[in-house]
């Protein structure tokens, strides 16, 4: 297989179950997939179509019931300590600050973890130095539960990141914000994403949101997940808003929703 | 007066208002006080018989406090192994409900053919009858964790261990602190219960050998005794609740 690919998917199946197995009935199937190191990509298909699933696989919290999965030219065999999550609920814990937030997984993730009181100063340092960058300087010390939605998203992406992992996986984190705030996060996210370069996973289901921030987008079918459609985005970078807003752009959306809407309408026929 | 005022006045008023009633009654009615004693003469035989009463209640209260305690670590103990351990939840819940649904007062007259009549009997009731909801609290505290959080921390090599302490621990203890208020307050009530008929000394104890003695004044001061404890115990947990647990309690504060 490719030699330079970060993230290295090799026919792989999932089923959650062994009685589902038996029955053949896999959540995810026959996913090839290489994503180049540094890679942006973003997932996007019909809900429950097994985006979630894919993300449990590339980091190892599920393990592929067929072929297998290579990350950073390694085999996954359990969970994978060089990545991050964010999710479309913050899931701040409410008795810890949003600093403190920020640092959690630095007392559980080694190295940190064992060094974590000795190098406290360092590691608060380093999370309000991230704090900074997202715009939350000064919300250090509230608590979740006094922060927007938005800052608490940001929030939470800075707890998926404080630990430099290798790669971001981002399950819909920007679906429950509104339009502007949600813009707001897209730059946000694509500059962090230039200045550290680590490999973004994206799951989401805004068409827009996938072309603006990602490399190559995803389609997937729902039952059987599939990946169905690969779509190299060629825009220029940096990227700015407004290329939200130029033909260019609006093409491939448009294209990536006719392979949706194709999908939707073969799933309806088979339904009947 | 503003409304936040009147709200803490307002229990206050109330009962002083029922006193009042009461003690309206009693006279007008003319009622006998071996029948239904009027607040007067309860406080005059609270006087009477303080010291009395005084030991009494603090044999109550330390009684109490002991079942409470023990209440307290079997209750957070076993919470934490049915609240961590789906396997554990399926097995004791079930038997846990089981045993909350035996009325406590039964388990006297067995606790007094182990231990005898005195502390024995009346610390064993007051824990059997309050541990349960400690227990239920803390196993559902530590049950209710988001998924996604979980995989947040799974994904960085958190052992089961990490997630309870990080996480569930902390998650449950705004419940652990209710289930306190009100386990107190059932504490209390083993206590007493268990006096009545396995003591020689207690409110409970006190209760009974004044209505023997046509005492009631005194009976109905010993009834005042323990609610006070109790009321002030449940004001006291309930304070260390809002200390320690604010950030559960925001709709209060205004946000």
């Amino acid at each position: 297989m490719t030699q330079d690919a970060f993230v290295d998917f090799q026919n792989v199946w999932l089923a959650y179950n062994d009685e589902l197995l038996a029955q053949n009935h896999f959540a995810v199937e026959d996913i090839n997939l290489q994503v180049k190191q540094g890679e942006f990509i973003a997932i996007v298909g019909p809900s429950g179509c097994g985006k979630s699933t894919f993300m449990k696989l590339t980091t190892g919290l599920k393990m592929p019931s067929k072929g297998r999965i290579l990350v950073d030219g390694q085999p996954v065999t359990g969970p994978l300590k060089i990545s991050g999550m964010a999710f479309q609920a913050s899931s701040l814990l409410p008795w810890r600050t949003t600093l403190d937030n920020v640092l959690l997984p630095l007392e559980i993730v080694e190295p940190y973890r064992s060094n974590f009181k000795q190098k406290k100063a360092e590691y608060v340092e380093r999370a309000r130095k991230l704090l900074n960058t997202v715009g939350l300087a000064g919300y250090e010390d509230k608590f979740p539960w006094q922060l927007s939605g938005g800052m608490q998203q940001r929030a939470s992406i800075c707890r998926a990141l404080i630990h430099e992992p290798k790669m971001l996986l981002l399950d819909e984190p920007f679906g429950a914000l509104d339009a502007f705030t949600r813009e707001e996060l897209w730059c946000i996210l694509r500059d962090l994403w230039t200045e550290q370069k680590f490999n973004v996973i994206l799951v989401t289901h805004d068409l827009r949101e996938s072309v603006f921030l990602a490399d190559t987008v995803y389609v997937m079918s729902k039952s059987p997940g599939r990946f169905v459609v690969k779509r190299e985005i060629d825009l220029p970078r940096p990227r700015d808003l407004e290329i939200t807003y130029t033909p260019e752009f609006t093409n491939i959306v448009h294209e990536l929703r006719g392979h949706i809407g194709a999908m939707r309408k073969t799933g309806a026929a088979i339904n009947q | 007066m503003n409304n936040k005022t009147l709200e803490r006045w307002a229990p206050w008023a109330l009962l002083v208002l029922s006193i009042l009633i009461w003690e309206g009654l009693c006279r007008a009615f003319n009622v006998s006080e071996f029948v239904f004693p009027s607040p007067s003469r309860i406080a005059q035989q609270t006087i009477e018989f303080k010291e009395v009463i005084a030991g009494h209640a603090w044999r109550t209260f330390w009684v109490t406090m002991v079942g409470f305690g023990i209440a307290i670590v079997v209750g957070v103990l076993l919470g934490f192994v049915i609240g961590s351990s789906r396997l554990a939840y399926a097995a004791v819940y079930p038997l846990m409900t089981a045993f909350n649904a035996l009325p406590k007062a039964a388990f006297v007259p067995i606790l007094v053919v182990w231990f005898g009549i005195g502390i024995g009997p009346a610390i064993l009731t007051a824990f059997l009858i309050s541990f349960f909801p400690i227990m239920v609290n803390i196993a559902t505290g530590l049950a209710t964790l988001e998924p996604e959080l979980e995989d947040v921390l799974r994904v960085l090599g958190a052992k089961r261990w990490d997630v309870l302490v990080k996480v569930g621990l902390p998650r449950s203890m705004p419940y652990f602190y209710g289930s306190l208020k009100v386990a107190i307050t059932l504490a209390f009530v083993g206590t007493t219960v268990s006096e009545m008929t396995a003591a020689n000394e207690g409110i409970g104890y006190l209760l009974i050998s004044a209505g023997s003695a046509m005492q009631m004044g005194l009976a109905f001061a010993g009834l005042l005794v323990v609610g006070a404890m109790a009321m002030v115990m449940y004001e006291l947990f309930s304070a260390i609740e809002n200390h320690t647990t604010g950030w559960a309690h925001r709709g209060s504060q205004g946000h």
